[in-house]
């Protein structure tokens, strides 16, 4: 009885963890295939009120009416492309939460890699010169006779001392 | 070779550097977007009139003069901070301002009107903020410069200031009315 209260218990709190969303009852759509869709779109929507929520987490006014507006469209028949499309004329590539690749965001697209390949660059550079002193340094010069004279000078006088210097 | 490593960092600090000062210019507001409407016809929308007096306003009301459209709210502050100033520019300038109140209650707008004054030529009422989403709206108030082909040629979110006005509004304005 108790492990049956158990797992209600995690399946309600799983659950409740997914519903943590802005989506307000009366949104949502009765056929549960088009719901999907239209939070599948929200997600990738970008509130414009808040800026770094999609309009799917954001509770603003704005969210609010985008949503409506996408489940509209939607049973109107629009596709899911369509309906970004229909976002975009009016609010820009801004409302994507992922950009698109276009002209003014080769930078933004390109910056990862090519940081990675900067840092690997760096990285090789770095090693070949690391190696290079390492070989140099493999090969220590022969000690002079007279250095190798003042080191037994100084090991014996540590000697004499008891190993205390 | 050697000489270009070194001075490397002092390139980056300076790069970086000239970027967070461009960014410190003033009246610069990092959350502005650029308009995705501009230099394109005004969306089609018809809304209903708010004052028994006067007209509503739809994309056909656009053309044949340069034109402002407003979208402003009672509830919005810096809508109330911007107010004087589209007074003055309906009483100086002559450049008819066109009001879309949006989300508001029709009673609360006129309200807004009566206290505050009427700069408008024609005002629209968009309580389910629709029509404000086809004009690309997110938030008020906001501020369109149409010309004389129904063409959206400027555009700014958040209160007009008297420097804007001066600075940008005025001479695009005399330059479309050329």
């Amino acid at each position: 009885m108790s492990r049956l209260a158990a797992i209600l218990l995690a399946a309600t709190l799983a659950l409740s963890a997914q519903m943590a969303h802005a989506v307000q009852p009366d949104e949502i759509l009765p056929d549960p295939a088009l719901e999907a869709r239209a939070r599948e779109i929200s997600r990738d929507l970008r509130c414009l009120v808040c800026q770094n929520q999609s309009i799917d987490d954001s509770n603003a006014d704005l969210a609010r009416d985008m949503r409506i507006l996408v489940r509209e469209r939607l049973v109107a028949g629009d596709s899911d492309r369509q309906i970004r499309e229909f976002l975009v004329a009016r609010y820009g590539d801004f409302v994507l939460l992922n950009p698109p690749m276009n002209p003014g965001t080769y930078a933004l697209w390109a910056t990862p890699p090519l940081t990675l390949i900067l840092g690997a660059v760096i990285l090789l550079f770095w090693f070949r010169s690391r190696r290079r002193t390492a070989d140099v340094g493999s090969q220590p010069a022969a000690l002079s006779p007279d250095d190798e004279a003042r080191i037994q000078a100084l090991l014996a006088r540590d000697k004499d001392e008891g190993g205390r210097p | 070779m050697r000489k270009i490593l070194f001075l490397l960092p002092l390139l980056v600090a300076l790069g970086l550097f000239g970027f967070f000062y461009a960014g410190l210019e003033d009246g610069r507001d990092p959350t502005a977007l650029p308009s995705a409407l501009l230099d394109k016809p005004v969306p089609q929308f018809d809304l209903p009139a708010l004052l028994p007096d006067r007209p509503g306003l739809a994309s056909a009301d656009l053309k044949g003069s340069v034109q402002l459209v407003n979208v402003f709210a009672s509830w919005c502050v810096p809508c109330r901070a911007e107010h004087p100033l589209l007074m003055r520019l309906a009483r100086e300038n002559g450049v008819p301002i066109n009001g879309i109140a949006y989300k508001d209650k029709p009673e609360d707008s006129r309200a807004f009107l009566a206290s505050l004054g009427d700069p408008y030529n024609r005002v629209g009422m968009d309580e389910p903020g629709r029509a404000a989403i086809e004009w690309g709206v997110y938030g008020v108030p906001e501020t369109f410069l149409v010309d004389r082909d129904g063409v959206i040629r400027w555009k700014y979110s958040g209160p007009l200031t008297p420097e804007l006005v001066a600075n940008k509004l005025l001479p695009l304005i005399e330059g479309l009315q050329q």
